[in-house]
């Protein structure tokens, strides 16, 4: 038994235990605090798979960026006090058992699976590597890939900041400068 | 011209004054509709007396027999290999009788409704339908294939059909058109089945044919047909009984007369022609078409014998006791079928044997003479009088001269007087029941007598007896014309001066021409042209057979000329004396009372109601209960689109799975 | 069997896969549902730097989807924030139930 396997299992029993938790409970700030441990379990498991970038960008842009960002809107909406209502009871059985069910089928398929593996030389995933492949040109590159999601990033800032005007702060035509 | 086409053109002119006169008429020849119409049926009759006198004397006779001529034939339907149905024509001795008997009357019908039917608003209709109506009895007797032939007699019925409802905005009309063609096609559903069943084993639908192979009996056909039997009978017997019931409906032969009667609502010309002198006797001519065959089964003859004997019986007894004078000629139609029907019925086949078939089929040709005759002189009265009643005639002979005589003439003619033609005729008919049958021998003496002595109280009653007041002679007559007003109903057009005569040259022609033919016909030596088997027959006139029949006739008209002569109330007492049997016989026996029985009662309360339940519950139910459970299915599945996200998010998941199960697990 | 490998991350990840699922279809606030669809993403993204470390080594696809997903995941979790406010102006609640309106 050597440390990675018992590292590996802790932090494997961190995260379901946080996800779990984070879509069972009924205080909606706790909810959001157990998707903040999910999410540094999973960084967790990026670190264990010696992916340090990725790890990095997970913890920035998730931890610090999305789950700051729902804690804010549980704020913006006053949902932090009360306790969250129950779902019907067939629709959370029926939903516990779909979703078992498909996990099962899912599992049984991944299980008789042979996975093969290629026989080329690894390629250690270093940012220099990464950073050169990003703004690669050639076929293999994914320069394109990189200038089509900042476009997307800016539509989507755009997007929200027209969704969550307010009505009232748009100019009419009769009001001059 | 060939024989083809101008056998063709004798019936094809009728058709083609129906066409003309069916799309043009009303229109632009209302007028002169009935001088078209006569025109082309001349010519026809001319074409037929020439057809008939060549073959009768000229190519008919083969070895001195006579031969069935196929004139043309074409094939229609080829149902198999074997079996086809043609249109073609045949001619016969018996056709050839009937085109000279149809043509003949059906030309002097035409010129009677000039006079009878003028300032008719639907002329051209009716001669159209007259037109109608000649072309399918002239089919009919020309055909050379049953199928053909049964394709006519349909044709026949609807023309029947028409004219008798050709008032129709009377009910009663209407109701007896409605009766009529009911159940004459009741009886077509057996001649249907019995044309199936000698095709069947004849395996051929023409009349040579199927004459030829269930005859001769080396053939194969005849055996298999004796052979095969159903509940006892043989096939060929009831192939032949379902024949006959066709042609007994036609003919208004007991039990399926009841439509005859009722018939008398169209106008008078119309039954002189289709119910005195051709229709009726459309089965009398099926059963003597198929009259080899007929002979092969003996129980089929007896079946035909005695349904005419009774129809004639009861027919007699029932015209004793009516009073509308149409309905009493009528009857004595039924009765005079009923004679025709039983000489076939006791005949046989060969020499003196086969005397009974020339005798009916020259009755049929003098009965067809004096019938529409009598018809043509009720016409004629009726015209005169407005009214069909007994009770409103009385002492025409002095305003109707012409009419009285010639209605003597036909009264001694159909009672079997001498010289007149129905003597002769009568006389062979009773001739060859005597030969062959002493209880139909003696039925029809008495049927005989009871002929003379209804036919001479009708003439009595007429023109004797007692002097109506409702005379256009008296006040209360000239009363009566103004009251009647407008042509409606039966009666004819009148001028409205008040004082008419006798109709006009045009009615009292026709009546003179029957008349000379009613006396000259019977010496007419039948036998010479038409027999059963094809050669001549010499009938000799045996006067001491022919005492007792004159003899009872004399009686009959006696005793009628002691009753209704003059004025007297000796029939009212003798009718209350009957008492019930009196009540029973001018209630016609009650058989219409028996038929509504049976239809309202038994049929539609036990068939006919629960053949409805069943189709509104059930069949209807049936798809009413599609529609209405498409519908509740549709509002369930409605709910599906409940506009809740998670709960599609679940049917997704669910179905993806499914899937995903359905391509690992069973389809590789 | 007990040292982790490929098969224990798929495990994990095809758990918390079906763990968001569940919470996408039995929570009633539209915030927690995001946060069920975040667990979702996150669940994709170890699938795919798992197959790039265990089967190809010598690329790095996965590595790049996985910064694209992070990516994009941010911006829909950003457009989805403006629209719950959105909608919690309009209706003052953020329940699902009172979405329904596009039913029939």
């Amino acid at each position: 038994m050597t440390g990675t396997t018992i590292i590996f299992y802790l932090l494997a029993l961190l995260t379901l235990v946080s996800a779990l938790l984070a879509v069972t409970s009924r205080q909606i700030f706790r909810a959001a605090i157990y998707l903040l441990f999910t999410l540094i379990g999973i960084a967790g498991f990026y670190f264990w798979m010696q992916y340090d970038f990725i790890a990095a960008v997970q913890i920035i842009v998730y931890v610090g960026g999305i789950t700051v960002l729902i804690i804010f809107s549980i704020f913006l909406t006053q949902q932090a006090g009360e306790l969250l209502p129950k779902q019907k009871m067939g629709r959370q059985v029926f939903a516990a058992a779909a979703v078992c069910c498909s996990f099962a089928l899912v599992m049984l398929q991944i299980g008789q699976h042979n996975f093969t593996v290629t026989t080329e030389q690894p390629v250690a995933p270093t940012i220099a590597a990464i950073g050169e492949k990003m703004l690669d040109t050639t076929a293999d590159g994914y320069a394109l890939p990189f200038e089509v999601v900042s476009i997307l990033l800016l539509a989507a800032m755009i997007g929200c900041i027209v969704i969550a005007m307010r009505p009232d702060n748009t100019l009419t035509t009769e009001q001059t400068i | 011209m060939s024989t083809g086409l101008q056998i063709a053109l004798i019936p094809l002119l009728p058709l083609a004054a129906f066409v003309i006169l069916g799309l043009f008429g009303k229109k632009y020849v209302n007028r002169s509709a009935g001088i078209i119409a006569t025109t082309l049926l001349a010519v026809s009759a001319v074409l037929a007396f020439y057809t008939a006198y060549q073959y009768f004397f000229q190519y008919g006779k083969v070895e001195g027999v006579y031969q069935k001529v196929t004139a043309f034939k074409y094939t229609w339907l080829q149902l198999s290999d074997n079996l086809s149905i043609d249109m073609g024509a045949m001619i016969d001795p018996i056709t050839a009788m009937m085109l000279v008997v149809v043509t003949f009357i059906s030309l002097l019908v035409h010129i009677y409704s000039l006079a009878y039917l003028k300032g008719e608003k639907r002329f051209a209709t009716y001669y159209a339908f007259l037109g109608l109506f000649t072309f399918s009895m002239l089919g009919l007797v020309l055909s050379s294939n049953i199928f053909q032939m049964y394709i006519f007699w349909e044709l026949v019925g609807v023309s029947s059909f028409l004219l008798i409802g050709f008032y129709y905005d009377k009910p009663s009309a209407v109701a007896a058109c409605k009766k009529a063609f009911i159940v004459t096609r009741f009886a077509d559903l057996g001649f249907l089945i019995g044309i199936l069943v000698l095709s069947f084993y004849a395996g051929s639908l023409d009349f040579t044919t199927l004459i030829e192979r269930l005859t001769s009996y080396q053939a194969s056909e005849l055996q298999t047909a004796t052979a095969a039997s159903f509940m006892g009978i043989s096939a060929l017997t009831w192939g032949l009984v379902l024949v006959f019931i066709g042609g007994a409906g036609k003919s208004a032969m007991f039990p399926l007369h009841i439509w005859l009667p009722d018939a008398m609502e169209g106008p008078t010309p119309v039954s002189a022609l289709i119910h005195a002198a051709t229709m009726v006797v459309a089965g009398v001519f099926l059963v003597a078409r198929l009259f080899p065959v007929f002979q092969m089964s003996p129980p089929a003859m007896d079946v035909v014998a005695y349904t005419g004997i009774i129809s004639a019986l009861i027919a007699a007894v029932i015209a004793c006791t009516q009073t509308d004078i149409k309905r009493v000629l009528a009857y004595s139609t039924m009765s005079q079928i009923g004679f025709m029907m039983f000489a076939l019925g006791v005949s046989k086949t060969g020499g003196e044997e086969g005397l009974g078939f020339t005798a009916s089929m020259f009755h049929l040709f003098t009965h067809a003479m004096f019938k529409a005759l009598l018809f043509l002189g009720a016409g004629a009265v009726i015209h005169y009088v407005h009214s069909n009643e007994m009770k409103d005639m009385g002492g025409l002979r002095k305003y109707l001269p012409i009419t009285h005589i010639t209605f003597l003439i036909a009264c001694l003619a159909i009672s079997g007087i001498p010289p007149f033609a129905g003597f002769f005729s009568k006389e062979e008919i009773l001739l060859a029941a005597y030969q062959h049958n002493p209880v139909i021998f003696y039925t029809a003496i008495i049927t005989s007598g009871l002929t003379a002595f209804y036919m001479f109280r009708l003439y009595f009653t007429i023109f004797w007896n007692k002097v109506s007041p409702s005379y256009p002679n008296g006040s209360a007559g000239r009363a009566l014309e103004r009251a009647e007003g407008e042509v409606h109903g039966q009666f004819p057009a009148t001028n409205g001066s008040g004082r008419h005569g006798e109709g006009g040259f045009a009615m009292m022609l026709p009546l003179i021409v029957l008349a000379l033919a009613s006396c000259l016909a019977g010496f007419i030596h039948f036998g010479d042209f038409v027999t059963a088997d094809g050669k001549p027959l010499i009938t000799a006139l045996h006067l001491l057979f022919s005492i007792a029949p004159v003899a009872l006739a004399l009686a009959g008209t006696g005793i009628a000329t002691w009753l209704f002569l003059y004025e007297n109330d000796c029939p009212v007492k003798y009718s209350n004396k009957l008492g019930s049997l009196y009540k029973t016989a001018h209630h016609k026996f009650y058989i219409d009372e028996l038929y509504l029985f049976i239809t309202k009662k038994i049929i539609f309360n036990l068939v006919g109601r629960p053949a409805a339940w069943f189709d509104k519950n059930i069949v209807d139910g049936l798809v009413n209960a599609t529609g209405s459970s498409t519908n509740a299915l549709a509002e369930k599945i409605r709910t599906f689109q409940s506009g809740k996200v998670q709960q599609y998010a679940i049917y997704f998941l669910a179905g993806v799975m499914g899937l995903a199960v359905l391509f690992i697990y069973w389809w590789k | 069997m007990l040292t982790p490998g490929l098969y224990h991350i798929l495990f994990i990840s095809t758990a918390l896969f079906f763990i968001g699922m569940y919470g996408f279809f039995a929570r009633k606030n539209l915030i927690t549902v995001l946060m069920s669809i975040e667990l979702i993403l996150n669940s994709v993204n170890l699938n795919f730097i798992a197959f790039n470390k265990y089967l190809w080594p010598n690329r790095l696809d996965g590595v790049f989807f996985t910064i694209f997903i992070i990516a994009i995941a941010a911006a829909e979790a950003a457009v989805a924030i403006a629209i719950i406010i959105n909608l919690y102006r309009s209706h003052q609640s953020i329940d699902v139930e009172q979405t329904e309106e596009m039913k029939y």
